[in-house]
């Protein structure tokens, strides 16, 4: 993730037209019962690597998310997925994991069969047999979701979100609540499908978790962009005040 | 008239021993009220869904209505029925007056509302839930519409029995447009009406017995029906 202002380089045309990056928002603002909770906030999605998002409960990280994927429109400003507006076609290309992830009421491999939208049924089941099995959740397969524990149904909802291939993957806070082993599992499958070429936009509290995959940093506080930086930079030295009193556990009166 | 204790051994013995005209009667109840369940899934559910997940003018007056439409008294179903069917009526060229086709709309018109509201409120709790996650997934309109019936199917299921339950009980509306006619629109509930009156109670009774099982065993599904979408987690 970096400025809006700075120039592009053109990712691989191999997805044709459904091609989403880069992902572009120029001068976000989103109001909410007389409050903005994004305000100004432009910023290019492209590339490869995790660009990490961080920044205080109620910075607006999960909304500048919705923003992003066209869950929500903007009261001004706009967002581009490669150079036109979000449309459903390209939907597939797009993965978002929700904070609270929501799996239907049905098998687990029928979760994940369900994102697949193109193909024959068996290959569908094929395919979504294989990402259960990347996630460690091949023997839950016939388990119904939703009484799968929290830590298996966030890997299950990051296996939905991969099992399409998607172009670029925007998890919100995919750890939280997880037991050390778990969330190592997670991070196992963000950095695979890293490797596969997926660009990722990863919003986290942990601050071990953004060194440890972060390329770089975006740091919200209160509906703005404060800061932006290559992760080594912003966990040595932030610039920001915000940044430094986040960093620090200090809560920011501003 | 009968003594009491006499007549329930009467109605038991009949229906111990399949009594031919029981059991036709009995028939051609489970017959019309299956259908008009039937025909009412095929409309109330997609109505219901429908209005569970769009969002229009007007959709709060249209929701008043359907939630009156349930508590529709049978009988001005059966009139409104009447009136369309009968000679002078629209409908009246299809000649369905007095035959189990007209029972069939009548109480079609009577549980279709039944349906569609019960439908209309567990797709719009389940739409709230779903929305976003499905629109993430590239599903539209009409697949959004097709999961959540799917996945509210137990739910629906109890509706439809609701509607079943009230088809079968009702007698208004089936007197006005079948007439009551012996081996060709006499149901369960006009039959308990005319026996009683001719002092017949054995076979009123007889019949007002196997209404009572079917409540039984409609609750019973619809206890049942709660705990397999609680076990897998519908709930
Ligand atoms: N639909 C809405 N209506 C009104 N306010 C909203 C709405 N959605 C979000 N907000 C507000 O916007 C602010 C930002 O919310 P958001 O969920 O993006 O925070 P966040 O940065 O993800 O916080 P957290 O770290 O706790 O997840 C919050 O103050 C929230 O109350
Ligand atoms: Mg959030």
């Amino acid at each position: 993730m970096r400025d809006a202002a700075m120039p592009l380089d053109a990712p691989p045309a191999a997805r044709g037209d459904r091609r989403v990056l880069p992902i572009t928002a120029h001068g976000l603002m989103l109001e909410r019962a007389g409050r903005r909770i994004i305000d100004n906030v432009s910023l290019t999605v492209d590339g490869h690597g995790i660009s990490v998002i961080m920044g205080p409960n109620g910075a607006g990280k999960s909304v500048l998310l919705r923003l992003l994927t066209g869950l929500l429109s903007p009261d001004a400003g706009m967002v581009r997925w490669a150079g036109r507006r979000a449309d459903r076609a390209r939907a597939p290309s797009v993965g978002l994991v929700f904070q609270k992830p929501v799996l239907l009421r049905r098998s687990a491999l029928a979760n994940v069969r369900y994102a697949l939208r193109a193909g024959s049924r068996a290959e569908r089941t094929r395919r979504a047999g294989e990402a259960l099995a990347r996630a460690g959740l091949a023997h839950l397969a016939k388990s119904p979701a939703r009484i799968l524990s929290g830590g298996e149904q966030q890997r299950l909802a990051l296996a939905r979100a991969l099992a399409p291939e998607p172009e670029v993957l925007l998890l919100d806070e995919p750890c939280a609540n997880l037991d050390p082993a778990a969330a190592a599992a997670i991070e196992t499958l963000i950095r695979d499908a890293r490797a596969r070429g997926t660009k990722i936009v990863l919003v986290t509290h942990d601050v071990a978790q953004a060194k440890r995959l972060g390329d770089d940093i975006t740091f919200i506080h209160d509906g703005r962009i404060v800061e932006r930086a290559p992760a080594g930079g912003f966990f040595d030295n932030p610039a920001s005040n915000a940044g430094r009193a986040y960093l620090e556990g200090r809560l920011l009166i501003d | 008239m009968q003594n009491f204790g006499a007549a329930f051994g009467d109605a038991f013995r009949l229906l111990g021993g399949f009594d031919p005209a029981l059991m036709e009667i009995i028939l051609l109840s489970l017959r019309v009220s299956v259908t008009a369940v039937f025909i009412s899934a095929l409309i109330g559910l997609p109505l219901g869904a429908i209005l569970g997940v769009s969002r229009f003018r007007g959709r709060a007056a249209v929701l008043v209505l359907l939630n009156t439409l349930m508590g529709l008294p049978p009988v001005v179903v059966g009139l409104l029925v009447y009136l369309m069917l009968s000679n002078a009526g629209p409908l009246g060229p299809l000649a369905l007056l007095y035959t189990p086709g007209a029972m069939i709309i009548a109480q079609s018109i009577l549980v279709i509302p039944i349906v569609a509201a019960l439908a209309r409120q567990t797709i719009e709790d389940m739409h709230a839930e779903y929305d976003e996650q499905l629109r993430i997934l590239g599903v539209g309109r009409w697949g959004m519409v097709a999961t959540l019936l799917w996945d509210a199917r137990y739910s629906l299921l109890t509706a439809m029995l609701a509607g079943f339950g009230r088809a079968v009980a009702e007698v208004g509306a089936v007197l006005i447009v079948g007439g009551n006619i012996n081996h060709v629109t006499r149901v369960m509930t006009t039959a308990i009406a005319l026996e009683t009156s001719k002092g017949n109670l054995a076979l009123a009774l007889g019949l007002g017995l196997v209404l009572l099982l079917l409540a039984i065993v409609i609750n019973a599904a619809v206890m049942g029906l709660r705990a397999t979408a609680a076990r897998s987690a519908h709930a």
